[in-house]
């Protein structure tokens, strides 16, 4: 029982349980002491995770190693970036209440959880508790008739994935006798073709394809993401993406590498539907905010490439597709939020008018993040697409090498639209003034996305050390 | 008289998760179907573990079970919940009228 593995989750939960006595108990407004304390939290969780040791704990059932700790900082920096960009938003939405921060620990913690898991029961418990709070961060703005709506399309089809995934998961344990990754391991190894695990795999990369919105698992996507409040949004194409991905690798690569043969061609078949589909479907849209869904459908389609091709610079590349993207996606969405004008926040492509003139700061950092979106180099969107589509040459996987290269040549139209639209349309007034929050996340992924050619190596290296942890 | 085996609990398990996909996707009435259908499909995955738990002499799968009714008790809170600020905002749980957001 080595029980001081999960320090980093211990500290996430007690925080979390004392974030809501203290905001509780006193009579005034606690919203952003709370805030403070859980970005406070999530801080100390990063430094524990940076000095967490590796092997398993509590019978098996948690693993840590350098992939989830690559996978943990990644989360707890788009959960805090989230937590950034909605302190302000929500105050002037009238929904500043304490138990929002409350609520991004605890997805953050069962993002953690899930991440970690090594057994079929721990990363349920960690879905579910991820997906609990998030369904109710989509309703979070519940005198809004769309917000409520958002929320309950995602719990809908939310609770539907998390049934089709709990169905594979009690055929792999029939089939394979045990629910320990590790064991199932063994047991897939030693009888190659056991039909009832295979099936079993397939409800379970279904149910997983449904969090991340992977094609054909998408349908939820943009409604929740137009529906659901702006930072919300940000947070939901960050940090639940983020780990969804690294857990569908995790477990892919993990107990089911004996099975490559079979995952392969669904998570190819997926990876070049949500390429394609991004690609088209955002074309003719109107709100950034939906815009933004099938953007985000997209980029998961690129990310399953490198899973796809299941090679160990495959893996490398998805990693780092992965954290550009999670730069990216908090930058843009920093200027969503920051979208105000006379008080009211906007969500039209055409809100963004003479953004260039009135706020040429802003401007130029949605420049960076829509150039490095379409992959233009040397923004850091370019190398997170060289790396995976190095890997798909490499591995011979020319359909979807090409199939990415022409996906992302059309994306580059709703891309540049943008941009033209913030540097050559006639303006609609002056955006009202951006808070400092923002500026911040605005700032730290604008230089990260800008520069990241400057300095590959750490994050690379990181990457690599997380591969050759998963990969054994 | 035929011994109850693994395969009956199963098909039972198969049955119960079927109905409860078509509950949800066939359904144009009412949000509340929709909640009856996710439960349908959690109880379907709890005979898959019983059943199997019994025939592998192995207690996980009932360990597992427990744990699911418990979560998804705390899935059906948050479902009626949010049920609930639907039905004040709308003043209707009919599927058909959530439909405001498409595109």
């Amino acid at each position: 029982m080595n029980w001081t593995l999960l320090l980093p989750e211990i500290v996430l939960g007690v925080s979390g349980l004392i974030a809501i006595v203290a905001g509780v108990i006193p009579k005034r407004d606690t919203t952003f002491p709370v805030a403070l304390g859980v970005l406070g939290a999530m801080l100390l969780a990063a430094v524990l995770v940076i000095g967490q040791g590796e092997g398993t704990a509590m019978g098996g059932q948690y693993a840590a190693d350098a992939f989830t700790r690559f996978a943990k900082l990644l989360v707890l920096l788009g959960a805090a970036g989230g937590l950034v960009l909605s302190l302000d938003w929500n105050e002037k939405e009238g929904l500043s209440r304490f138990e929002f921060p409350v609520l991004i620990l605890f997805a953050t913690l069962g993002m953690m959880v899930l991440v970690s898991a090594n057994d079929l029961m721990s990363l349920y418990l960690g879905l579910e508790l991820m997906s609990l709070a998030l369904y109710v961060m989509a309703a979070f703005n519940r005198d809004d008739g769309r917000s409520a709506e958002a929320g309950l399309k995602y719990f809908v089809l939310g609770a539907l994935a998390s049934g089709l995934l709990l169905y594979g998961a009690s055929l792999i344990y029939g089939f394979s006798g045990t629910t320990n990754f590790d064991r199932i391991a063994d047991a897939v190894d030693s009888s190659a073709g056991n039909l009832g695990v295979v099936v079993g795999l397939v409800f379970v990369i279904a149910g997983l394809a449904f969090k991340i919105s992977a094609v054909p698992f998408h349908m939820w996507t943009p409604d929740v993401y137009e529906g659901a409040p702006t930072p919300v949004t940000g947070f939901f194409a960050a940090a639940p993406k983020v780990a969804g991905l690294l857990l569908l690798a995790r477990v892919l690569q993990g107990p089911f590498a004996a099975l490559a043969p079979a995952w392969q061609q669904v998570i190819v078949l997926a990876s070049l539907g949500s390429m394609l589909l991004g690609a088209f479907a955002a074309i003719g849209q109107t709100n950034i905010k939906r815009l933004m869904a099938y953007s985000s459908i997209g980029h998961v389609g690129y990310a399953l490439m490198g899973l796809a091709v299941g090679s160990d610079a495959g893996m490398r590349g998805l990693l780092l597709y992965i954290a550009i993207y999670l730069f990216m996606n908090l930058g843009a969405f920093a200027v969503l939020v920051a979208m105000r004008r006379g008080g009211r926040a906007l969500e039209g492509v055409d809100d963004l008018a003479g953004l260039g003139r009135t706020d040429p700061g802003m401007a130029l950092a949605m420049a960076v993040f829509m150039f490095s979106m379409a992959g233009i180099p040397p923004l850091a969107g370019f190398f997170g697409k060289l790396y995976v589509f190095l890997a798909a040459v490499q591995g011979g996987y020319w359909t979807l090498a090409v199939v990415g290269v022409l996906a992302s040549v059309v994306s580059a139209y709703y891309y540049l639209r943008i941009i033209k639209v913030m540097y050559f349309d006639d303006s609609a007034g002056a955006m009202d003034p951006r808070p400092a929050g923002l500026s911040v996340v605005l700032a730290g992924s604008g230089l990260f996305t800008a520069l990241f050619f400057l300095f590959p190596a750490p994050i690379l290296a990181a990457a690599q050390a997380a591969v050759a942890a998963l990969m054994g | 008289m035929f011994d109850i085996g693994l395969v009956h609990y199963l098909t039972v398990g198969a049955i119960l998760f079927v109905l409860g996909i078509f509950g949800i996707f066939l359904n144009r009435k009412n949000v509340i179907v929709i909640l009856m259908s996710v439960e349908l499909i959690l109880l379907a995955v709890n005979m898959n573990l019983v059943g199997f738990s019994s025939v592998l002499q192995d207690l996980t799968g009932q360990i597992f079970a427990m744990l699911i009714l418990t979560v998804a008790a705390a899935e059906a809170a948050i479902g009626l919940a949010i049920v609930v600020i639907y039905y004040r905002n709308r003043g209707s749980i009919e599927v058909e009228d959530i439909s405001t957001l498409r595109g």
